[in-house]
């Protein structure tokens, strides 16, 4: 690999490329499962609207924080609304939060990458802005983005894209260095292809294994983070149910009704747990070598 | 007023079983345990930050401001004034007043409490508070005239002088050491120094994690008992810590743990986890609570349509507000008076709709004869403050079910201080309506009210220009007796709904907890930690 | 090697101007204004103004940003502008609990960990093996505050065990309060970084157990806990360290939430208090001291890194 004056922060690597686990391709049974059980949830999710026998904003102030009843499987919440049909739906925003960061920040990091790995110039300048956006506490960084721009989903999205940024940056930039160093890559350079083309048609598609890889424990990350900035008071809007929101409505009542934060808490474990999992398959099944690469 | 107290079962039982301990262990006490300091750690319903008095309207510290200075007038429990520092006498004019200092009073420096410190901490504080400037607009002099003698003359009367400057809420007049007291109005004090009857404690304090208080040995109560803020302010104990726990549960349990002695707001859901406990009581401190509003912006469309406001206002329910708040009926009341229920200018005109459980089909008549063009609203709805969550939530679906379009914005209260104060257009990070609560003797009377300010632009948030409610205020300061307040307050409160002002949406008290040896706490608005005892 | 390390640490100066100019820049872009937060409830435009004046808060930006680069590089953090306390003094008073909670916490999470990947690695792609990486996965995906509550639920409330939130400071009230406060909370904290390390180890260990000399030792009649733990482990023992350094970044993450669910009163809570009471000289000085610590740890991370493993070289 050819280095040039930016120390590529090895050690990370090195210590990243050891957190494989080969076990759970032998596992089978693992990926089988996570990939049923997030099906369901997106499939519960979809249909959520369906499926809710409530109206998840409908109040009945004379129904508050009850337990389960024949109407209401898993009981009411502070403002007497249906914490069953809540938490179906709560499911959509968590999840297209999670995919918007994903996608978003995937392709930012990917043009990002492609211009630092390709341009030694732009390489340095570049590379100092992702270090010093790592270096600043994610969760931190995106509280303070949500109060900035107020707590849209369009600006949750942006607050957990942003501090994902760098670490993509960093992937695509390693890839296409040692990409770049391929003979065919060096023999479209002198037969004169475009830059642009060379980045796109030659680079890029180095990138994509290890990109799907990431997206989704980006994915993973996102919905995680959503939930802990719901929790922290810098989430959506409570009129628009997240698993993260419901459980932070539910914070002042953990001792009397611990169900709002369990149900939820439960969703949002289990569908994070298994996009992990699969994320783990993926990695092991698109690119073998990736273990031997780094993240 | 009476004090209310809702002793749970568990707890009378347990007075039995502490009374027997007690006389067992009495030989014990007396041979020891009688020496041992007595400290009570409450924790209050916020972390203390700001520390001047003067600065802020803070209920916590205005709190802490009663620990540490002593006021010249106060009021007793029924709202009347009452010598505190100072003596007065009014003369027959009405023109001038003169107050004389009592005897003894020090400041925890050690210099004497003169008038020239009360002089130049009133002109301190006239400068920030809305009825202290009105009095400034009609004041000729203001002089210590010698170490005990204060002579205030006016150019016109003044009937709720004393009043004023009696009041104990929102910014009551503190006395501070002149040399403080000449900080500029908008900056904040540095130093702080009171005469009161607690010590501030600088080294321990932590903003927003712990504040300590220790006894003012030098305090001299006055003879009288204490009766709310009035009376002798007799401390029993030597040191009092606040503390704060965000989470209401930890506050919960670690009195149930005994750890702490004092809970000053509990939410009424979680009381149930309270009952049970020998040692542990709640009950409501005083009788009247906080009321809680909604505001409109006067400033731009719609609410500049005195017809959509009240369209709004007819769609609310005030038992739907405080059912969903308090959950408990025993806890909130529905109240038409914007001078709050209890209080003597209390009169319900024009609340019908909003006692009654709202008026929706009324409400969409008035909008659709209204200039309401289908323009989304922006709602302000804290998300951090437990006490404000519900109203925006309820009132949000009111409005929509009475043809209105929410746009329900969710932020954390101190974004939406912020926010409030800005007079720019809905769209562009301004408002339409917003929800707060307050302590009822700020609302009390139309010369402390804040929402009752008409002089537009300057008016509090929201900047209503209403010339007809600055001549009905005028019309209340000339009035003499009671009875001719209470015909004037009938008018303003006339007025205030027919132009809805603000919403009045109706009363709740937070209870209070506290371990069950923790007595004798006064049953005022404000929690003061003078006359309370801490018994074993 | 001496260039490198030098060079490695001249590059944290652009670094940490960079966040330093970021986050100015971020909360005065914020909407949000400290003078109305103090002023309370009865505040008037007109007042807000003149306090906004005295705060200094209606300067010019760039006089504002230089003001404060001014003061940091004399060590001045500035002051509270809610308070009026010094911000030094505020992090000295936070810093304990939360140092405290993570110094505990790393404890934990090796005493649990290491011997958890150990054996995975003993007995590769046996029952325990996945086990271990099952849990490992588990600690990534199930939320702090999940985890925090469920504790809560199960060892505080039901078990009645350990008291529910709070804490106590091992100095004034002694360690055996402290443990009891800070034991659930440092097992709520230590999940994420049983995961980490148990993954490190596992993967580590297997590397190593590859090696001949341990197929010597083996053969020579060595006890197999003694091949583990002293020949294994110690040759795997670098990187299992490095991870506990990278774990850095999710400790912050972690300790932000932790210390809301349990109520401590640390450095996380007083950057959300800060944060969203608009604090602007506590928050640019805590992200400053946490993207500092993280800067920094890296650095001795890479350096030693540099030095233990002869494999790279710069």
């Amino acid at each position: 690999m050819a280095m040039n004056s930016v120390p590529p922060a090895s050690a990370m690597q090195s210590v990243l490329r050891l957190l494989s686990i080969p076990g759970l391709k032998k596992l089978g049974v693992g990926p089988l499962l996570a990939a049923l059980v997030l099906l369901a949830i997106v499939i519960i999710t979809l249909l959520s609207p369906w499926l809710a026998p409530h109206d998840p904003l409908e109040m009945q102030p004379l129904l508050r924080l009850k337990g389960p009843m024949p109407d209401y499987p898993l009981g009411t919440d502070p403002y007497g609304r249906d914490l069953y049909s809540r938490v179906l739906i709560g499911g959509r925003v968590s999840l297209l939060i999670g995919i918007g960061a994903a996608v978003v920040s995937v392709l930012i990091g990917l043009l990002i990458g492609l211009v630092a790995g390709f341009f030694r110039m732009l390489d340095t300048i570049i590379m100092r802005i992702m270090d010093s956006l790592m270096a600043i506490p994610s969760i931190l960084l995106a509280i303070a983005l949500v109060a900035l721009n107020g707590p849209s989903i369009t600006s949750v999205i942006m607050a957990i894209t942003i501090p994902e940024i760098p670490r993509v940056v960093r992937l695509v930039r390693s890839v296409v260095l040692t990409a770049r160093e391929e003979p065919y890559v060096e023999a479209a350079q002198a037969l004169g292809s475009s830059m642009p083309k060379i980045l796109f048609q030659h680079l890029m598609p180095n990138t994509m294994a290890p990109l799907i890889v990431q997206g989704t424990y980006i994915l993973a990350s996102a919905i995680l983070t959503e939930a802990i900035l719901s929790f922290l008071g810098a989430g959506v809007s409570t009129e628009i149910p997240t698993w993260g929101n419901i459980m932070a409505e539910g914070r002042q009542y953990f001792r009397i009704k611990p169900e709002l934060i369990l149900w939820p808490g439960l969703m949002l474990s289990l569908c994070i747990l298994s996009i992990n999992l699969l994320g783990d398959t993926a990695r092991d099944m698109l690119d073998p070598r990736l273990k031997k690469r780094g993240e | 007023m009476t004090f209310h107290s809702f002793r749970s079962r568990g707890a009378l039982r347990a007075r039995s079983l502490m009374a027997g301990a007690l006389m067992a262990s009495t030989a014990m006490l007396a041979a020891g345990a009688s020496w041992a300091e007595t400290t009570i750690t409450a924790v209050m319903h916020s972390g203390l930050r700001v520390l001047d008095p003067v600065i802020t309207t803070a209920h916590i510290t205005r709190n802490h401001a009663y620990m540490i200075y002593d006021v010249l007038v106060a009021v007793d429990g029924k709202f009347a004034p009452q010598p505190q520092m100072a003596d007065w006498t009014v003369s027959e004019d009405g023109l001038t007043y003169t107050f004389t200092l009592r005897d003894g009073l020090k400041f925890h420096d050690g210099a004497p409490v003169t008038m020239a410190d009360a002089e130049a901490s009133l002109k301190r504080w006239a400068k920030r508070d809305a009825g202290g400037q009105l009095i400034m607009d009609v004041t000729e002099s203001l002089t210590a005239t010698d170490d005990k003698t204060l002579v205030w003359k006016l150019t016109k009367s003044f009937g709720p002088l004393l009043d004023t400057i009696g009041k104990q809420s929102a910014l009551p007049p503190f006395i501070m050491p002149a040399r403080i007291a000449a900080t500029p109005a908008d900056t904040p004090i540095s130093e702080h120094i009171g005469s009161g009857p607690f010590k501030f404690v600088v080294d321990e304090f932590q903003p927003g994690v712990n504040v300590t208080y220790v006894k003012n040995e030098d305090y001299v109560p006055r003879s009288e008992p204490a009766d709310n803020m009035a009376g002798g302010k007799v401390v029993n104990v030597d040191k009092v810590v606040w503390t704060t726990m965000p989470d209401v549960q930890t506050a919960m349990n670690a009195l149930l743990g005994g750890e702490i002695d004092y809970v000053e707001a509990v939410q009424v859901d979680l009381l149930p986890l309270l009952d049970g406990d020998p040692d542990v009581v709640y009950e409501k401190r005083e009788p009247m609570g906080y009321q809680t509003i909604g505001r409109m912006n006067f400033k731009y469309p719609p609410f500049d349509d005195v017809k959509v406001r009240q369209a709004a206002q007819m769609a609310l329910s005030q038992e739907a507000v405080l059912a969903t708040l308090v959950g408990n009926p025993d806890y909130y009341e529905v109240c038409g008076a914007i001078f709050g229920c209890g209080t003597p200018l209390a009169d319900a005109t024009g609340a019908e709709t909003l006692t009654s459980g709202g008026d929706i089909e009324g409400a969409k008549k008035l909008l659709a004869e209204s200039s309401y063009d289908g323009t989304p609203i922006v709602l302000m709805a804290p998300t951090d403050v437990v006490t404000l969550a519900a109203q925006p939530v309820v009132a949000a679906q009111a409005m929509r079910n009475a043809g209105f379009n929410v746009d329900m914005q969710p932020m954390d209260w101190q974004t939406l201080v912020t926010r409030r104060a800005s007079q720019n257009p809905p769209a562009e990070g301004g408002w339409n309506i917003f929800f707060t609560n307050w302590l009822v003797p700020e609302i009390s009377s139309p010369l402390v009210s804040p929402m009752l300010n008409g002089r537009g632009d300057n008016a509090w948030f929201g900047w209503p220009d209403d010339p007809t409610i600055e001549a009905l205020k005028a019309e209340f300061v000339e009035a003499a007796s009671l009875e001719e307040q209470q015909a004037v307050a009938k008018k303003i409160q006339a007025h205030t709904l027919e132009n809805v002002l603000y919403i009045p949406l109706g009363q709740y008290i937070n209870p209070q907890a506290r371990r069950a040896n923790i007595v004798d706490m006064l049953a005022s608005p404000v929690p003061v930690f003078w006359n309370v005892k801490k018994e074993g | 090697m001496l260039g490198y390390i030098i060079r490695r640490i001249l590059a944290i100066i652009p670094v940490m101007l960079i966040v330093a100019i970021f986050v100015f820049l971020l909360l005065r872009l914020t909407p949000g204004d400290p003078a109305a937060i103090i002023a309370g409830d009865m505040a008037t435009p007109e007042q807000l103004n003149r306090i906004r004046e005295a705060m200094g808060l209606n300067d010019p930006l760039l006089v504002q940003f230089f003001t404060w680069m001014g003061r940091l590089l004399q060590g001045d953090l500035g002051v509270s502008l809610i308070s009026g306390t010094d911000v030094t003094t505020m992090i000295g008073q936070r810093i304990f609990p939360t140092l405290n909670m993570a110094l505990l916490t790393i404890v934990i999470a090796v005493m649990i960990a290491v011997p958890m990947g150990v054996v995975a690695a003993w007995r590769h792609r046996s029952w325990v093996d996945y086990a271990v990486m099952s849990f490992s996965v588990l600690g990534f995906s199930v939320p702090v505050f999940v985890i925090g509550y469920l504790f809560i639920l199960v060892f505080a409330i039901s078990l009645d065990w350990f008291p529910v939130q709070g804490y106590a400071s091992p100095t004034d009230k002694g360690v055996l309060a402290f443990l009891d406060r800070a034991i659930l909370p440092a097992l709520t904290l230590a999940t994420i970084y049983v995961a980490l390390i148990a993954r490190m180890t596992r993967a580590s260990m297997l590397e190593v157990l590859g090696e001949d000399y341990i197929r010597t030792a083996r053969a020579k009649g060595v006890r197999e806990s003694k091949v583990l733990f002293r020949h294994a482990l110690r040759n795997a023992a670098v990187p299992i360290l490095t991870v506990i350094g990278t774990g850095f970044a999710l400790l912050i993450s972690g300790v932000v939430v932790t210390e809301s669910v349990f109520n401590i009163p640390g450095i996380g809570r007083l950057t959300v208090d800060a944060i969203l009471a608009r604090d602007y000289p506590v928050i640019q000085a805590m992200i400053l001291l946490t993207s500092g610590t993280y800067v920094v740890v890296n650095l001795i991370i890479d350096i030693s890194y540099t030095i233990f493993d002869p494999r790279i070289r710069y």
